[in-house]
């Protein structure tokens, strides 16, 4: 598990190529090596989602996936998705809704709602709540948030 | 270690034997790896495994490949038509990101006593296909689960595929999961079938999944709840008694005798 592979990815859409050790994980390759710590490590064995972020257009756990797993993929993490300005709506409605208090989880809720927000149709507040479940937040008990989240989809019209 | 074919892969486990170990989706074993339950020398990624891949439907049996994930199950019209006993369940099956990832060859390779699709299995009669230096074998569900985590994987060998017969006009199957949250891990769980047999197999009662194999022969549901107790030998975990899982199985099993009993 020491040994250290070539890869080359595509992050936020901007080809990177790194040399890795191999048990290294994609949210602290982002984070430590790229230096985008948008993207949160939280408990490190796939519960809490705060480092989700989207590989080849899916949402996945930074925490369960190596680096080198990666290897020719696409990666997008918060800051990309806020860079494009896809998650601008979503953060306003979060700002307004109080959808947040510390903000540990917010980069990894905005990365799971946007998922479901960019399939451009509706979903009730108990499918949004079930597409979350993934997500936890200690501060806001939620409601905010499927809030926020419900007048995005609702402004899809 | 990412080999590119089958043959490349069962290579390289023959020649590190017990110190390598396959990694899927990784939604369970990165998990054992983050909290030290596991230090393998060596990770032999078979996702680039093209033959491992894919759903198809040959003369009323569904193949499933190994590196199926759990997304894929959940979008397929082919599984939605021909197995919905197993678009069912993957509903209960973590959460999205995590389905995004997780495989089915993954989970029944690990066979936690708490997942969805070792049930499945065993309920629709599914056969395992396994390959190792020595050829491909299948298994059926029943003999493929042994115990607590323990397949009849040999050292070496690989899942493949699944083949699960399409649910035929008039056959009925349902899926019913109790958790205290969406996505958690059952606390009981049911895969139930019913065409010219019946077959209830329960799950998270115990070290493996179990057919109710006494009740699946009653006429009444009062008779069947009743030989539950002698079919299932109920264990308790950390969180649950084995007397309040004993109940809820039984809750299960009459939930389910009735979506069984009525028409869609």
């Amino acid at each position: 598990m020491e040994q250290a592979l070539d890869i080359t990815l595509t992050v936020n859409g901007v080809e990177v190529s790194r040399r890795v050790a191999a048990r290294t994980h994609l949210v602290d390759f982002l984070r430590e090596e790229l230096d985008l710590t948008g993207t949160h490590a939280g408990c490190e064995q796939g519960v809490c989602g705060a480092c989700t972020v989207r590989v080849n257009g899916d949402i996945v756990r930074g925490c369960l996936m190596l680096a080198v797993q990666a290897d020719g993929c696409r990666v997008d993490t918060v800051e990309g998705l806020s860079d494009s300005k896809e998650l601008a709506a979503l953060q306003q409605a979060f700002h307004e809704k109080n959808a947040l208090q510390c903000g540990f989880c917010t980069p990894g809720m905005l990365m799971a709602a946007q998922d479901l927000i960019k399939q451009k149709r509706p979903f009730t507040r108990e499918q949004i709540r079930a597409h979350l479940s993934g997500n936890y937040c200690r501060c806001t008990g939620y409601q905010a948030i499927v809030d926020a989240i419900e007048e995005v989809l609702d402004g899809q019209g | 270690m990412k080999p590119r074919s089958l043959d490349e892969a069962l290579e390289v486990l023959e020649r590190h034997g017990e110190g390598a170990r396959v990694l899927a989706g990784g939604q369970s074993l990165i998990p054992s790896l983050n909290m030290r339950l596991s230090s393998p020398e060596l990770l032999v990624d078979i996702s680039s495994i093209g033959s491992l891949k894919g759903i198809t439907l040959d003369q009323d049996v569904v193949r499933i490949g190994a590196l199926v994930t759990h997304a894929e199950l959940e979008r397929s019209a082919e599984i939605a038509r021909h197995v919905p006993l197993l678009a069912e369940a993957v509903r209960h099956v973590a959460h999205p990101a995590i389905r995004n990832r997780g495989t089915l060859g993954g989970s029944l390779a690990l066979a936690d006593p708490a997942a969805e699709y070792p049930a499945c299995a065993l309920a629709l009669e599914a056969t395992i296909f396994i390959s190792g230096k020595r050829g491909e074998r299948g298994v059926k569900a029943a003999h493929f689960f042994k115990g607590l985590f323990e397949t009849d994987l040999k050292p070496g060998e690989i899942v493949t595929a699944v083949e699960v017969p399409a649910q035929l006009d008039g056959e009925r199957s349902v899926f019913l999961e109790l958790a205290r949250r969406q996505g958690d891990y059952a606390i009981v769980g049911l895969a139930a079938f019913r065409g010219a047999e019946t077959r209830f197999a329960f799950f998270n009662v115990g070290p493996k999944p179990v057919l109710a194999k006494n009740a699946a022969l009653k006429k009444s549901l009062a008779e069947a709840k009743e030989a539950l107790k002698a079919d299932l030998l109920v264990t308790g975990d950390l969180y649950t008694d084995a007397a309040t899982k004993q109940h809820l199985a039984g809750v299960l099993l009459e939930r389910a005798w009735n979506k069984l009993s009525t028409s869609h």
